[in-house]
C-alpha cells in the first residue's frame, strides 16, 4: 500500500464526492428553500445525460451536447415545478413523495419510449481521453480529472452566487423565512421556479458528465440518488456547503472502504472472512457513518438555520 | 349521484367479464404463456426475448404444431413474486397450454413448481439454477440454455489450457457471482491473486481498477452483467489498461451490451455456447432474419428464446396436436428432434442440453448493425454436461 496507491484513491474519492455533490446541491437547495422532498431528482440527472448524448451525436460536437443538457434540464426543471410541484407546496411530505416517485415512473417510461431500453452508448471527444501523470509514477485519466475541476468551479460559482450576490440574497432569505420575503415584495415564486430550474441543470450537469462513465439507460437516477440523500443527511438540508462536504466525505469513505477495507481485515481476519465480510462492510460504511451524524449532529453536518 | 354509480358499476361488470376465461372454447388453438422482464432496465434482456419469439412464429407460419397460436407475454419485472403471480394468472385465467421463458434464476426457483404443480410443461429460455439441473429437476422443466456455472466453467478451462498461470477476479457480491467464480475454479487451478466482490448494481468501480493496476496482473476475470458490465469495461479502457492486461468475462459482453459499448468492447473475451456467427443453418437463418426484421444483432437470450419455441412446435407435432397429452410431449422433447441454433444436440437425464461451448471475441465487423461483434475463436468444449445431473433423480 503505497502512498502513490493511497492519493490515487483520494482522488477517486474526490471524484465521485464531486459528482454526488452537483445532485446534491440542486437537492438539498429546494429541499430547504421550498419544503419540498423531490425524489425525482434523478429523473432530472437522466434527462441531462439522455439530452447531452443526442445532441451530441446529431451535431457531431461534445460542447453542443454539454450545452442542450444544460439548457434542456434547466427547461424541464422549471417545467416540472410550473406545473406538478406548484401544487404541492402546501401538501405534506408524503403527498410529495408519492407525487415526485410518480414522475419517476413517468420520466423512465417516457424515455425508454422516446430511446428505448437498450443502453445508450455515448463518446468521448478525443481532447477528453489519455492521461495525466501523476507524481510517482501513477496515471490518472484526464475525464475524470476534468469533471474533479468542472465540480469544484461549480462548487465556488454556487458559493459566490449564494452569499455575494441578490438573489444569492434572496436564496437566503427565503429559505429563513418565506413568508416575510414574499411580504416584502418579492415575487416568491418566481424564484422558487428560478432556483428549481438551476438545481434541475446542476442534476443535469452531473448527468451529462456520468454519460461516459456509467451506464445510461431508463432509471439510471434513481442509483445514485440513494448516495445524495445520504449526502443531504450528513450535510445537513439546506446548507450547500454541508451538500460539498458531505458529498466529498461519503465519496472518499465510500473509496478507500471499497478499496482497503479489504486488505486491511485480511491481516486481522482469514482470507475467507476477509472475502465475505470487506465487501459488505465496505457497502455498509456511508449509511453506518449517516447513523453516527444523525446520532451525534441530527440536523447534519452544517444546518442552514442554526 | 345514482347514476353515476351505476355507470360505474356497469363499467366494472363490463370490465370483470372481459376478463372472465371465455367458457366451452374449443382446444384448437395452442395458447403459450411467456414470461420474461419488460420493464425497467433490464427489458432489454425482455425484448431480445420477445422478438425472437415473434420471430419463430413468422418462421412457423404463427402456427405451432400446426395449431394457431396465441402467445401471452407476461412482466416479471425482475422479481419473484411477480413471477410467481404472472404465472398463476396464465394458468387460471388465460388457460395456457404451455409455460416458457423467464431470465433470472431467483424467478424462475419460484416459479417452476407453480407451473409444474399445474400439470404443465415449463420450458426455461435462460436462467439456469443449479437446483434445477440437480436435485430438484423436474419430469415438466426443460431448458433451452445452460446451468449457470457451465459458461465460467469453460473460460476456467480455456484460461488453464492457455497457461495463463494468475488471474485477477471480480464479481458483484450476491449468490450468482459466487457461483460464476465457484465454476471458473472448477477448471481453473492457476494462481488467482485477488477476489473482489462489490455491491450489487455499483456505479463507479474506478477504486477497484486502481487497486487492481496496482497488483498489475497477468489477466483479469470479470462477471458483471447488464449495466455494471458497461459500466466496468468503460471505466476500464479508460484507465489504459485495454491493451495492458487482457479481460476476460462471462454474461458481460453480449448483444444487448455492445450497442452501448461499442468500440470499447473490442478485444473482449467471453465464453458461451453460441455466437450470432456460429455456423449452424438454423442459427444463420435466425440471426438473418432476425436483423431484417428488427435491425438488430440477436443476442443469446434471443436465440435460446427462438429455440425454446421450435423445441414446442417439434412436441406438439409429435403429438398431432393433442397438447393435453402431457406425456407424449414430455417424450417427445425428451428426442430434442428440431433444428436447434446450437445444432443437433442431446438433453441430459435432467432436461438441459450437452452442447459445446466456445471461447468467443469482440471484434470490429462491418457486416453487423453495431459495428462490433462477437466472433468465435475457438471450442473449448465438445458435449458439455453440468456438474449437477448426477443429483437429479429422474431416469429415462
Amino acid at each position: 500500500m503505497t502512498f502513490t496507491l493511497i492519493f490515487e484513491q483520494l482522488l477517486n474519492g474526490v471524484q465521485l464526492g464531486v459528482m454526488l455533490f452537483l445532485l446534491a446541491a440542486g437537492l438539498t437547495l429546494v429541499l430547504g428553500i421550498m419544503n419540498v422532498v423531490n425524489l425525482a431528482h434523478g429523473s432530472l440527472y437522466m434527462i441531462g445525460a439522455y439530452l447531452a448524448i443526442t445532441a451530441a451525436q446529431w451535431s457531431d460536437s461534445y460542447l453542443v451536447g454539454v450545452a442542450a443538457g444544460l439548457a434542456g434540464t434547466l427547461l424541464v426543471g422549471m417545467l416540472i415545478e410550473l406545473v406538478a410541484l406548484r401544487a404541492l407546496y402546501r401538501r405534506d411530505h408524503l403527498d410529495q413523495v408519492l407525487a415526485t416517485f410518480g414522475l419517476i415512473l413517468f420520466f423512465n417510461e417516457l424515455v425508454a419510449m422516446l430511446w428505448g431500453r437498450a443502453a445508450l452508448f455515448a463518446s468521448l471527444p478525443a481532447y477528453l481521453q489519455g492521461h495525466l501523470e501523476l507524481p510517482g509514477g501513477a496515471s490518472y485519466p484526464l475525464y475524470r480529472a476534468v469533471i474533479i475541476a468542472v465540480g469544484l468551479a461549480v462548487a465556488a460559482l454556487l458559493w459566490y452566487v449564494v452569499t455575494r450576490t441578490r438573489l444569492g440574497m434572496l436564496i437566503r432569505a427565503g429559505a429563513s423565512n418565506r413568508a416575510m420575503v414574499a411580504a416584502l415584495g418579492v415575487n416568491i415564486r418566481l424564484l422558487y421556479t428560478v432556483v428549481f430550474g438551476f438545481g434541475a441543470a446542476l442534476a443535469g450537469l452531473a448527468g451529462l458528465m456520468a454519460g461516459q462513465i456509467y451506464t445510461v439507460q431508463p432509471g439510471m437516477g434513481e442509483l445514485i440518488l440513494i448516495q445524495v440523500f445520504v449526502v443531504i443527511v450528513i450535510g445537513g438540508i439546506g446548507s450547500i456547503r454541508g451538500a460539498l462536504v458531505g458529498a466529498l466525505i461519503v465519496g472518499i469513505v465510500d473509496t478507500l472502504g471499497r478499496a482497503f477495507l479489504k486488505p486491511l481485515l485480511a491481516t486481522v481476519l482469514s482470507s475467507a472472512a476477509a472475502n465475505t465480510a470487506g465487501p459488505a462492510l465496505a457497502s455498509m460504511l456511508i449509511y453506518l457513518l449517516m447513523a453516527l451524524v444523525l446520532a451525534l449532529r441530527p440536523a447534519g453536518l452544517f444546518p442552514a438555520r442554526g | 349521484m345514482r347514476k353515476t354509480v351505476q355507470y360505474a358499476l356497469a363499467a366494472a361488470a363490463a370490465a370483470l367479464l372481459a376478463f372472465a376465461p371465455a367458457a366451452g372454447a374449443q382446444q384448437q388453438k395452442l395458447k403459450i404463456g411467456f414470461i420474461t422482464t419488460l420493464s425497467g432496465p433490464q427489458g432489454i434482456i425482455g425484448k431480445h426475448m420477445k422478438d425472437s419469439v415473434e420471430l419463430a412464429l413468422d418462421h412457423l407460419g404463427r402456427k405451432v404444431g400446426g395449431l394457431d397460436t396465441e402467445v401471452v407475454y407476461g412482466d416479471d419485472q425482475f422479481k419473484p413474486d411477480v413471477g410467481v403471480q404472472v404465472a398463476e394468472q396464465m394458468l387460471k385465467r388465460d388457460n395456457i397450454d404451455i409455460m416458457a421463458g423467464i431470465i433470472w434464476s431467483n424467478v424462475m426457483l419460484a416459479t417452476v413448481p407453480v407451473v409444474t404443480g399445474a400439470g404443465k410443461i415449463m420450458v426455461g429460455t435462460n436462467a439456469g439454477a443449479s437446483p434445477l439441473a440437480g436435485a430438484q429437476c423436474n419430469e415438466l422443466y426443460f431448458s433451452t440454455s445452460w446451468n449457470n456455472d457451465q459458461s465460467p466453467e469453460a473460460m476456467g478451462k480455456y484460461l488453464q489450457d492457455s497457461g495463463i498461470k494468475e488471474l485477477y477476479v471480480l464479481a458483484p457480491n450476491y449468490q450468482a457471482g459466487k457461483d460464476m467464480v465457484a465454476g471458473l475454479k472448477r477448471y481453473y487451478k492457476g494462481n488467482i491473486v485477488e477476489e473482489r466482490y462489490t455491491t450489487m448494481g455499483q456505479l463507479d468501480y474506478q477504486a477497484e481498477i486502481t487497486q487492481l493496476r496496482a497488483k498489475n496482473p497477468k489477466a483479469v476475470f470479470i462477471f458483471y452483467p447488464g449495466g455494471m458490465g458497461i459500466q466496468f469495461i468503460r471505466q476500464y479502457v479508460q484507465a489504459g489498461l485495454r491493451e495492458k492486461i487482457p479481460l476476460y468475462s462471462v454474461f458481460t459482453v453480449d448483444e444487448t451490451t455492445i450497442p452501448a459499448l461499442k468500440d470499447a468492447a473490442v478485444g473482449q473475451f467471453e465464453a458461451r455456447f453460441w455466437s450470432a456467427d456460429i455456423k449452424i443453418p438454423a442459427s444463420q437463418k435466425y440471426v438473418a432474419d432476425f436483423r431484417k426484421k428488427f435491425g438488430y444483432t440477436p443476442s443469446f437470450y434471443g436465440a435460446q428464446s427462438y429455440d425454446g419455441i421450435m423445441l414446442i412446435d417439434s412436441a406438439v407435432r409429435a403429438v398431432k396436436g393433442n397438447v393435453k397429452d402431457t406425456k407424449g410431449m414430455v417424450a417427445a422433447m425428451r428426442k430434442a428432434n428440431y433444428k436447434s441454433i446450437r445444432g443437433d444436440f442431446k438433453f441430459n437425464n435432467n432436461h438441459h442440453p450437452i452442447q459445446d461451448f466456445y471461447l468467443l471475441k469482440a471484434v470490429k465487423d462491418a457486416g453487423a448493425p453495431e459495428g462490433v461483434a462477437m466472433h468465435i475463436e475457438k471450442k473449448v468444449f465438445e458435449d458439455h454436461q453440468d456438474a449437477y445431473h448426477g443429483e437429479c433423480k429422474m431416469k429415462w
